[in-house]
């Protein structure tokens, strides 16, 4: 044992160097089990576009599919229903789709593609339950609007294109997904065009 | 004997713990019935652990596999409906008797100095037995486990920039899927029991080294030499205990409470008992009616409603039309009594004492957590909205008159010692 003086500094600067090095460490050590929590990549492929086939939809229908794991709706809307989405604009939260919620092409009054077919992701935009669609009985929560979709589990109220009303706990209008019309009746969703 | 107990003691202390935390333990003589939900927690505690891994023994954590297994259990194996029931009963029984034991110690005032520490243990526990709660029940894989998940997971979408992604990273899948199920079995059956385990032994170390609180909320421990021997108890206390102070007014912990918390446990299992084996699924309370059905992504149940010991936040969440600040008010009831030894600054902790304002005050804000527990297992009907507002209101309220009348409260004398 030598009895050599302490060299304070020194031992502090081994301390805290010694101390850095471990918290890097430390760091280094808990990127796997956080990023283990990722999406898996066979959950990632299960995310691939879906064919929905349209042509059989009757005025007033809504064909249900599924993309990546949640609800995907197509709703063929008639054309009372297209003109009940005139003049509700003082009653919604957004009527001019100004949120991102839908991809550039669906950002017009109808939010679709084609204003006769509305495609959207069928989670309210609340807590994610899936909201019902009332045909014709929605007047029975927003009155003089006959048509829309209602979320039973917090009363979030949505017009027939998926645009919020006030003054329920929804923020933001139904999502529209990335889709295209591979023909006339054909639509592909989870793509916003031919890819090559 | 003695000589083995003499073998152990030498090498653990084994007879010196027992004396600390037992025997020679001192708690206040005059422990009302509020008291014995601490002990009651800790059964159901060993309840849940002992039926829980027996299930594990089953159940399959799968998205193919669980539902069916959960039936499995309760048609296929000898005595798996009782072992499920057990559980599921035992998970609402931890929570009638954790509710019950905050409320005493808000009512006797066991927050305030010095047991804040006690209190935030008591909280984390508190706040980890939910997380465990609400884990656990998506593990039967039915309409409601699936979309309870769902709307719980989403509360965390609600935070600005990151909630999409954190929402995400939960799940680890765009939707609630096995991927969620398997990592929920794995925190419900490993990490959070062992999490819920620690807590509750620092939560006990943390009584032991402060003491009960009685309600009378007055003092045990006296200064040291101010009180005369016949005066003091005829017990002997651990020298830890009397080394410092005089302590008056108690008893040992065994085997005078640990007798009558016995009683208490029998009493208990009375109700815990007729639970199980006439009512189950307590009318939908404890197992709801949706859960009955397998999980169906595409297709939401007509009414959603958590396990009724999430409903009062739930009703809080609901009441607010806005979703970032429905979710800030929910986490915001549950901090608010995190802080309550700071918020409530008087020095009179037992309601017998305080003002009449005061009793007022506990009794609506008892009154609006019940009442808000009822409306959040309601649909979201206009009336039922704004009676949920108004309880809100009044739940919040509770904490901000209490932080301002509390400093100078008219408060009665309150004795020197427990009145014998």
């Amino acid at each position: 044992m030598s009895n050599a003086p302490v060299d304070k500094g020194r031992r502090r600067f081994l301390t805290v160097a010694t101390s850095v090095v471990g918290a890097a460490g430390a760091v280094g050590v808990a990127v796997p089990f956080i990023a283990s929590w990722n999406p898996s990549a066979r959950a990632k492929n299960a995310g691939a576009p879906v064919e929905v086939n349209i042509g059989k939809a009757e005025p007033g229908q809504m064909i249900r599919v599924e993309w990546r794991g949640q609800p995907v709706w197509v709703v063929r809307r008639t054309p009372e229903m297209l003109a009940g989405l005139d003049g509700l604009a003082d009653l919604l939260r957004d009527p001019n789709s100004e949120e991102p919620q839908q991809p550039e092409y669906a950002q017009n009054q109808y939010r679709s593609r084609r204003k006769e077919y509305f495609v959207a992701v069928g989670i309210c935009t609340h807590l994610g339950c899936s909201p019902q669609y009332l045909e014709d009985t929605f007047a029975e929560q927003v009155e003089g609007v006959n048509a829309g979709f209602f979320c039973p589990c917090h009363g979030s109220k949505f017009d027939i294109a998926g645009r919020v009303f006030e003054g329920v706990p929804a923020p933001y209008n139904l999502v529209v997904p990335p889709h295209y019309y591979i023909d006339d009746n054909t639509i592909l969703v989870g793509q916003d065009g031919e890819q090559a | 004997m003695k000589n083995l107990i003499a073998w152990f003691d030498e090498r653990i202390p084994m007879t010196k713990t027992w004396n600390i935390h037992l025997a020679q333990y001192p708690a206040p003589k005059n422990f009302n019935f509020w008291y014995v939900f601490g002990a009651l927690a800790m059964l159901v505690l060993v309840n849940q652990i002992l039926t829980g891994i027996w299930l594990t023994m089953n159940y399959v954590p799968s998205a193919e596999g669980a539902f069916a297994s959960v039936e499995y259990i309760m048609r296929d194996v000898d005595y798996g409906w009782l072992l499920r029931y057990m559980h599921s009963t035992g998970a609402s029984a931890f929570f009638v008797v954790v509710y019950l034991h905050m409320f005493r110690g808000m009512m006797y005032g066991s927050y305030q100095k010095p047991r804040e520490l006690l209190w935030v243990f008591g909280m984390l526990i508190f706040l980890v037995l939910m997380a465990e709660a609400f884990m656990g029940y998506l593990l039967p894989w039915g309409q409601m486990s699936y979309w309870g998940a769902q709307v719980i997971i989403s509360l965390f979408g609600a935070i600005p920039i990151i909630g999409d992604d954190l929402t995400l990273w939960i799940r680890g899948d765009y939707v609630i899927s096995g991927a969620t199920l398997n990592r929920f079995f794995a925190l419900h059956v490993i990490a959070l029991p062992l999490v819920l385990v620690i807590l509750v032994f620092l939560h006990i170390i943390a009584l032991h080294e402060v003491g009960s609180n009685n309600p009378e909320g007055v003092p045990i421990k006296k200064k040291k030499g101010s009180v005369s021997e016949e005066e003091k108890p005829n017990f002997k206390f651990h020298e830890r205990f009397t080394k410092k102070y005089d302590i008056v007014d108690s008893i040992p912990f065994y085997p005078y409470y640990v007798v009558k918390d016995l009683v208490g446990v029998g009493i208990f299992l009375f109700f815990f008992c007729y639970v199980i084996f006439f009512a189950p699924a307590m009318g939908g309370l404890f197992l709801e009616p949706p859960n009955f059905e397998p999980a169906n992504p595409l297709k939401t149940p007509e009414h959603i409603a958590p396990v009724w010991y999430f409903t009062p936040f739930y009703a809080i969440l609901r009441a607010v039309p806005d979703k970032l600040l429905g979710v800030i008010l929910m986490f915001g009831a549950i901090v608010a009594l995190f802080l309550l030894p700071w918020l409530d600054r008087g020095k009179v902790r037992s309601i017998r004492y305080r003002s009449g304002f005061h009793k007022l005050n506990l009794t609506i804000f008892a009154v609006s957590f019940v009442a808000l527990g009822y409306l959040g297992l309601k649909p979201a009907t206009e009336v039922y909205t704004l009676f949920s507002r108004i309880f809100t209101f009044l739940y919040f309220a509770f904490f901000v008159l209490l932080f301002f009348y509390s400093k100078n409260e008219n408060t009665k004398p309150v004795p020197e010692r427990i009145t014998k």
